[in-house]
C-alpha cells in the first residue's frame, strides 16, 4: 500500500508519544538532594517503540475490520474446534494432559510445584469469576473479597475451633456463596457500571474491615501458622505436603471444570447467557432476573471461597495485603485474556498470566503494566479472548432431524 | 459538643468536598456524554500532580522566580493532563464506542492499571514531597487562623471551575453540541455535529479540571505518590453518583455532602473506617435513590 503515508502516520505517533511521555519518562527529580536526572535514552526508546507500535495498531485494526466483514476467523476456529472434538484427536489429547498433570510434581522441583499450585488457584478463581462475568455478564471487581473470606474462614476456624482443612473446605465454599448473596442482593437493580463500582467498594470494605478490626482478624499483621492439610494422620515432609496439595488443587480444578461445564448447558446457565444479552427480553420470556443474578453471584463466589481455603493452607499465613483490589483485576485479566465464557480459554489465560511472570523474572516488574495493556488491547482487538467461546447454534439439515453443532 | 470542633470539621469537610468536586466534575462530564466510567480519570489527576512537581522542581533549580514557577508548572500540568486525556480516549475508548458496555469498562480498568504502573516504573513508588504551589496571600493573613490560604484557594477554584463549566455547557456553541451529543449521538451526527471532536473536547476539559484538582490537593497535603489517584477517583465517582451523574451542580453538591459526612464521621465516630463509610454510603444511595440527589429518574424504553 502507500508506504509513505504509513511512515508519516507512524512518525506522527512516535513524535506525539515522545512529547507525551517527556516529563515523566525523561526527567527524574530527586527532591531531597535537589538533583535532576535526564534520561534521554528513554525518549529515543519510546520513539522507536511507538513508531512500530502505531504501525502494528493500524495493521490490527484493518485486520479486525476485514474479519468482521467476512467472519473468516470464525469459520477457521470452528473448523479447528470441530476437528479437536473428534474422538481420535480428543481422547489422546486428554490422556496426554492427564499424564502430564499427574507426573508434574514428580518430574519438576518443589519450587516449580509451588508455582504451579498458585497458578492453579488462579485457574479456579478465574473459572469462578467466569460464571459471573463470562456467563452472566456482571462485572464484579470485588471478587477477591470471596477469596479473602475463604482464606480467613480457614485461618479463623482453625485458630479458634481447631477445625481441619477438610472440614473447612466445603464450609469455605458455603461462606463464599453466602457472601455472594449478601453482595448480590443490594446490587440486583444496578446497571453494569454502577455494579462495577459497588462491587469494587465491597471488596475494599472487606479488606479494610480485616485490616482494622483487630479483635476479629488480628489486623494488618495477619494470622500465621495455619496447618497444611493432613492425610489420614500421616506425617508428611515439606516436599510431600506440596505434592499432596498439588493433587488436592488438581482435583478441585477438575471438579470446578466439571460443575461449570454442566452448569453452562443447564437451565440456569442458559438463563445467565440470555440475561447477559438482553435483560428486558429475558424478563419478558419469564426468567426471574433477581434469582438468576443471585445464583450467578453465589455460584461464582463458591469457587473463590474454596480457592481461599487452599490458598491459606498453601501459604500457611494470611493477611489483608494479599486481597487488594488489584488481585481482583488480575483475576479479571485472566478471564479476559483467555476468553470470557470459555472454560479452556480461562484455564490457558490463568496459566499464562501467572506462570509467565514467574519464569521471566527479568521483566516481572512490568507485570502489572502488561496486565493493564492486555486488558485494553484484548478489548479493542479481540474481545472474545484467545480461545473464543463458541455459542451453540442449531442448524436445520434438509434430510434428517435437527442436530446440535 | 463544642461549637469550635464542629466548625473545624465543617471547614475540613468543605475543603475535602471541594477537592472531590474538582475530580467529580470531569467524571460527570465524561459520563454524561458517553455513559462510561472513566476509571483512568483518577490517574490523570495523579499524572497532573506529578507533572507539576517535576516541572516546578526543574524550573526552581534553573533559578526562575517563584511566581513564574507556579504559573508555568500549573500551565504545563493542565496541558499535559489534557493531552493524556485526549490520547487515552483515542486508544482505549474510541474503538469501543459501539461495543458492549462491559468491554469499555474493562478497557477503562486496564487503562487505569497501565497508567499507575507507568508512573510507578518511570518515576518511583515512594512518596515525593510536593512543594506548596499556593502562596500565602497577604490579604488572607487576618483569616489564616480559621482556614489556611491553601484551603481558601481550593474552595475558590472549585467555585470558579463549576461556574465556568456551567457557563461553557449552557451558553457556548460547543456546550450546545455537547448537550446534543449526550442526548442522542446519531441525531447529533445527522445535524452536522462532529461527535468525535465533541467527545475529545469533553475528555480534554475533564482532564484539565482533574489536573487542577491534583495540584491543589498535592499542595494541600504536601506529598504525592503513584497510587494517589485511584481511591480519590473512586470517591469522586461516589460523589458524582450521589449528586446525580451527568449533572454538573449535582457533582459539586454530592462532593460537598460526601466531604462533610466523611469529615463528621471521622471526627465524631472513628477514623479507621473512613473509606468503608464512603463505600457504604454509595451502596445506600444506589439502593434508595439511584438517580442521585439532583438527577432525574430514568425510564428505560424498549
Amino acid at each position: 500500500m502507500n508506504l509513505l503515508q504509513e511512515l508519516k502516520q507512524s512518525t506522527i505517533a512516535a513524535v506525539w508519544f515522545m512529547f507525551l511521555t517527556f516529563p515523566l519518562m525523561v526527567i527524574k527529580v530527586n527532591t531531597v538532594t535537589k538533583t535532576i536526572e535526564w534520561r534521554w535514552w528513554n525518549m529515543a526508546f519510546i520513539g522507536i517503540a511507538f513508531f512500530f507500535f502505531s504501525a502494528l495498531w493500524r495493521f490490527m485494526h484493518r485486520r479486525k475490520e476485514k474479519n468482521t466483514e467476512t467472519r473468516s476467523q470464525d469459520k477457521k476456529t470452528t473448523a479447528i474446534r470441530r476437528r479437536l472434538a473428534e474422538r481420535r484427536f480428543f481422547v489422546p489429547i486428554i490422556v496426554l494432559l492427564i499424564i502430564a498433570t499427574l507426573a508434574f510434581p514428580h518430574t519438576f522441583s518443589l519450587y516449580q510445584t509451588n508455582i504451579m499450585i498458585s497458578a492453579l488457584i488462579y485457574v479456579m478463581l478465574g473459572l469462578g469469576l467466569n460464571i459471573v462475568i463470562g456467563l452472566a455478564g456482571l462485572l464484579d471487581l470485588g471478587y477477591v473479597a470471596f477469596f479473602a473470606s475463604g482464606a480467613y474462614a480457614y485461618a479463623l476456624l482453625n485458630l479458634h475451633f481447631g477445625m481441619s482443612f477438610w472440614m473447612v473446605l466445603p464450609l469455605g465454599g458455603l461462606i463464599g456463596a453466602i457472601m455472594g448473596v449478601i453482595l448480590g442482593y443490594p446490587v440486583l437493580r444496578l446497571r453494569g457500571d454502577y455494579l462495577a463500582i459497588v462491587t469494587l467498594g465491597f471488596g475494599e470494605i472487606i479488606r479494610l474491615v480485616l485490616e482494622n478490626w483487630n479483635a476479629f482478624s488480628k489486623g494488618p499483621s495477619g494470622i500465621a501458622n495455619i496447618p497444611k492439610p493432613g492425610l489420614f494422620g500421616f506425617d508428611l515432609t515439606l516436599q510431600q505436603h506440596s505434592v499432596y496439595l498439588y493433587y488436592i488443587i488438581i482435583a478441585l480444578v477438575i471438579f470446578t471444570i466439571f460443575v461449570i461445564n454442566r452448569l453452562q448447558d443447564s437451565r440456569i446457565g442458559r438463563a445467565w447467557i440470555a440475561l447477559k444479552d438482553d435483560e428486558i427480553a429475558c424478563q419478558a420470556m419469564g426468567i426471574d432476573k433477581a434469582g438468576t443474578k443471585l445464583r450467578a453471584f453465589a455460584l461464582g463466589a463458591t469457587w473463590a471461597g474454596m480457592a481461599g481455603v487452599v490458598f491459606a493452607a498453601k501459604t500457611t499465613f494470611v493477611n489483608p495485603a494479599s486481597f487488594t483490589i488489584w488481585e481482583s483485576v488480575i483475576i479479571l485479566c485472566t478471564v479476559v485474556l483467555g476468553g470470557m465464557g470459555s472454560i479452556a480459554g480461562v484455564i490457558c489465560g490463568a496459566l499464562m498470566l501467572i506462570l509467565l511472570p514467574e519464569y521471566l523474572r527479568a521483566v516481572s516488574e512490568y507485570r502489572m503494566l502488561v496486565f493493564g495493556a492486555v486488558l485494553v488491547l484484548m478489548m479493542v482487538f479481540k474481545p472474545g479472548g484467545l480461545i473464543e467461546n463458541v455459542r451453540k447454534t442449531y442448524h436445520y439439515k434438509e434430510h434428517g432431524p435437527t442436530t446440535a453443532e | 459538643m463544642d461549637f469550635e470542633f464542629f466548625f473545624k470539621l465543617f471547614l475540613g469537610g468543605l475543603t475535602r468536598g471541594s477537592i472531590y468536586a474538582l475530580i467529580a466534575l470531569g467524571y460527570t462530564m465524561v459520563y454524561g456524554i458517553i455513559e462510561l466510567i472513566n476509571f483512568a480519570h483518577g490517574e490523570i489527576y495523579m499524572i497532573g500532580a506529578f507533572t507539576a512537581l517535576i516541572i516546578s522542581t526543574v524550573l526552581t533549580m534553573l533559578g526562575f522566580p517563584a511566581l513564574a514557577v507556579t504559573l508555568i508548572a500549573v500551565a504545563a500540568a493542565v496541558f499535559y493532563a489534557c493531552c493524556y486525556g485526549y490520547t487515552i480516549e483515542k486508544i482505549a475508548y474510541k474503538p469501543l464506542r459501539t461495543a458492549p458496555r462491559l468491554s469499555a469498562l474493562i478497557s477503562a480498568i486496564g487503562m487505569s492499571l497501565f497508567l499507575q504502573n507507568y508512573v510507578l516504573l518511570a518515576q518511583t513508588s515512594d512518596f515525593l514531597p510536593f512543594p506548596s504551589l499556593i502562596p500565602d496571600f497577604e490579604f488572607w493573613e487576618p483569616y489564616a487562623h480559621i482556614m489556611s490560604a491553601a484551603e481558601f484557594t481550593i474552595i475558590v477554584t472549585t467555585v470558579l471551575v463549576m461556574v465556568g463549566l456551567t457557563f461553557l455547557i449552557k451558553f457556548t456553541q460547543i456546550g450546545k453540541a455537547m448537550r446534543a451529543t449526550s442526548q442522542d449521538k446519531t441525531m447529533a451526527m445527522l445535524l452536522g455535529i462532529n461527535v468525535n471532536r465533541v467527545i475529545s473536547f469533553t475528555f480534554i476539559i475533564g482532564s484539565g479540571t482533574a489536573a487542577i484538582g491534583g495540584m491543589l490537593i498535592a499542595s494541600h497535603i504536601g506529598q504525592i505518590n503513584f497510587y494517589m489517584g485511584f481511591i480519590a477517583g473512586i470517591k469522586a465517582f461516589v460523589a458524582a453518583v450521589l449528586g446525580g451523574i451527568g449533572n454538573i451542580p449535582g457533582a459539586v453538591l454530592g462532593s460537598l455532602v460526601l466531604g462533610w459526612t466523611e469529615s463528621f464521621f471521622t471526627g465524631y465516630i472513628s477514623s479507621d473506617y473512613e473509606d468503608v463509610f464512603a463505600f457504604l454510603f454509595l451502596v445506600l444511595i444506589l439502593i434508595f435513590r439511584p438517580s442521585g440527589i439532583l438527577g432525574r429518574a430514568e425510564t428505560k424504553k424498549v
